[in-house]
């Protein structure tokens, strides 16, 4: 493994290349331009928005802006981790399939790629959710030390899963598919919309999401200054980290393959 | 030991025919059905073919070899496998330092992106810095002869502009192991004779070239050494032009042949010089076509065709027993036809295709054709392209100044160079 570790790094400028083609042409193509990295996150914070009106109306009480932020802070994370891994999926089947058969380079660099250039939206779009942040007045405190501790993890999750779910659909073209329809329905089952405090002693259950802890740490630690739930963040981390090593080693045990099967 | 460059040893790859499980859905229930019931293990093994078997050679450091054989032989197969971009099944192969391949020279190109972002990214893709692509990025685009168009997306390229800045890209990596596979059919001739001059470039480098093409005026050209495949199996490696006449002889028995009716078929052609049975001439020898007929049905009015084509299968001469002056012929079932064509063969260097048509000559019904009936192998001692050799030589050349002493006529045109080229027929003795 540390022998095709040291190919990647030798590759790292394609790696950059072919995120930056992915960039690039995202933008290019689009009327919008970088509104586009902004529109699924809104359109995710509005609904959330309004999930949240319906709590605040049936528990009898004031929609606040803390809920929203909550909303609007976990929102983010959620859309970056949808779109690495849907970019992801596709990326050997659709968007590179010529190379992947006709040129040798370590070929884990397009889920890697995809990941990147939807860490490029998710920064656009965080530049938006600070301006928001800063007009709802949240406050600056020392727990902001913790984001980039959690999107780290965020991130060797998301790259974890895009590569193993990159190789599954090169070789089953209904994974593809089943990826599509985890994503849609995801978000029902992660505390994106609502908290894992509304459910009390039964909040664990979502906890086990390994996504869950993460959003629920970024929440707590922008919007109510507060550490994350450290053994929470614990597990989350061991599944982040476990997950990047054991799609790397599956994704590399498949690659030889990837040619003749394609 | 560290001259070879690139060395197989033994290569053996295994391709399964017809459909595998390519989704869940239907894995799921097989393996399962599995479980159950044993499958029979000869049906799996009945869908499994060998593409290479036992491959081994070596290619040296500034040494180019060919590879040759028909479609489906496994020449790319070697190449995939060289690239790394398949596993052999069994064997070993080493490659000694950077390879670079110029197999589908524009698969990386992005058609959104510029022609400029473009070299970035094939650049890449291919193996260089970046770094590396800055510095030699003029000499890309001028390679390419598209500087007005590098910044304009590629979408809106034609092919052969696609395929130009492809192989620029590719043709400035440099590279110790360089593989070629077929690009040099894209482009008009200027651009394949840059193509071919790079390449000879890359080779006094001191770069090992394997050179995969079903041209053999190329392969013969490049490569000092060649090696003929024939499914999946080596069959010689030696010196380029013995395998090309292996190659041609084994590939006679492969020839095409059309028939409309079996009322009259051309049963028997033979290629011959002055000797025997050949495939091989000098330019300007003389060949003899020996053709046989054998017909079925009665038929009249026939006439026997002969037509040359090139390497690309263009047509470049033509003719016809019929309008050599001998009238056409009628034949009873049963009877047998047989004619020879003379020919003088003042063809360039390269591998030409006699073929043989018979047909009714006023109605021009086809009955039968070979093409290519044979293919044979030119080889002539001048340095002449094309497909003609008119047998040149210089009889003159002279420079002289037009003025003298006139230096302001000197500043704007330093020399008149008057170079008479004259194709004399009557001196050379080989026409008479």
């Amino acid at each position: 493994m540390r022998e095709e570790l040291r190919e990647l790094y030798k590759y790292r400028e394609l790696l950059y290349m072919i995120t930056y083609r992915d960039i690039k042409v995202r933008y290019k193509q689009s009327i919008m331009g970088f509104m586009w990295a902004i529109l699924m996150p809104i359109l995710i914070v509005v609904s959330g928005i309004v999930v949240r009106y319906a709590y605040a109306l049936a528990a009898h009480r004031e929609l606040q802006m803390a809920d929203i932020a909550s909303v609007a802070v976990k929102s983010l994370p959620w859309a970056f981790l949808v779109s690495s891994i849907r970019f992801g999926c596709n990326s050997l089947i659709l968007s590179n399939r010529d190379l992947v058969t006709k040129i040798y380079f370590p070929k884990e660099i397009f889920p890697l790629a995809a990941a990147l250039s939807s860490l490029f939206d998710f920064a656009v779009a965080s530049g938006a959710l600070v301006v928001f942040l800063a007009v709802a007045q949240i406050r600056v405190s020392l727990s902001l030390l913790w984001v980039p501790v959690l999107l780290l993890t965020l991130i060797a999750l998301a790259s974890g899963i895009g590569m193993v779910v990159a190789a599954g659909s090169l070789f089953f073209r209904d994974v593809k598919y089943i990826v599509e329809v985890l994503l849609t329905f995801g978000i029902f089952f992660t505390p994106v919309f609502y908290d894992v405090r509304m459910f009390g002693d039964k909040g664990k259950w979502l906890l086990l999401n390994p996504v869950a802890p993460l959003l629920e740490g970024l929440s707590a630690c922008i919007t109510r200054q507060q550490p994350p739930d450290l053994s929470w963040f614990g597990y989350s981390l061991g599944f982040s980290v476990v997950a990047l090593l054991g799609g790397y080693v599956f994704f590399k045990h498949l690659e030889p393959a990837f040619a003749e099967s394609i | 030991m560290s001259d070879v460059a690139l060395r197989m040893e033994h290569v053996y790859k295994k391709f399964r025919k017809g459909e595998s499980f390519n989704s869940l859905r239907d894995l799921i229930p097989a393996l399962t059905g599995k479980m159950f019931r044993q499958q029979e293990l000869s049906q799996k093994d009945k869908r499994e073919f060998w593409a290479l078997r036992d491959i081994s050679f070596e290619v040296k450091r500034g040494e180019a070899l060919g590879i040759i054989g028909h479609n489906g032989a496994g020449k790319s197969t070697i190449l995939k496998i060289l690239s790394r971009i398949m596993k052999p099944t069994k064997g070993n192969m080493a490659v000694n330092g950077r390879l670079s391949a110029l197999i589908e020279v524009s698969a990386g190109f992005h058609q959104d992106l510029t022609g400029r972002e473009n070299i970035f990214l094939n650049g890449t893709i291919l193996g260089m810095t970046k770094r590396e692509i800055e510095c030699k990025l003029d000499q890309i685009i001028a390679f390419s002869g598209i500087e007005e168009f590098i910044d304009t997306p590629v979408k809106r390229y034609s092919s052969g502009m696609h395929a130009r800045l492809g192989f620029s890209v590719a043709a400035h990596i440099d590279p110790d192991v360089l593989i070629v596979d077929e690009v040099l059919s894209v482009g008009d001739y200027v651009f394949q004779q840059k193509c071919l001059d790079r390449m000879r470039e890359v080779i006094s480098n001191g770069a090992a070239v394997l050179f995969v093409s079903h041209n053999l005026k190329s392969v013969a050209e490049f490569c000092h050494r060649s090696l003929l495949l024939e499914r999946g199996q080596m069959v010689t490696i030696g010196p380029t032009q013995e395998v090309i006449s292996s190659y041609l002889k084994r590939s006679q028995s492969a020839h095409l042949r059309s028939t409309e009716s079996n009322s009259v078929v051309i049963s028997k052609v033979t290629v011959r010089n002055a000797v025997g049975e050949c495939l091989r001439f000098q330019s300007g020898e003389r060949a003899w076509i020996d053709i046989e007929l054998t017909a079925h049905q009665r038929c009249s009015k026939l006439s026997v065709s002969l037509y040359v084509t090139d390497e690309q299968y263009q047509s470049i001469f033509d003719t016809s027993t019929e309008r050599l002056g001998h009238g056409n012929f009628t034949l009873e079932a049963g009877e047998v036809f047989t004619c020879t064509f003379e020919l003088q063969l003042n063809l360039a260097n390269g591998i030409f295709h006699p073929s043989i048509l018979v047909y009714r000559y006023d109605t021009q019904t086809e009955y039968d054709r070979w093409a290519p009936a044979a293919t044979i192998h030119m080889n002539s001692d001048e340095d002449v392209r094309g497909v003609a050799n008119c047998f040149p030589q210089v009889i003159r050349q002279e420079i002289r100044t037009t003025s003298d002493g006139n230096l302001a006529a000197i500043a704007r045109e330093p020399s008149v160079t008057e170079i008479t080229v004259q194709t004399d027929v009557a001196t050379d003795p080989r026409w008479d």
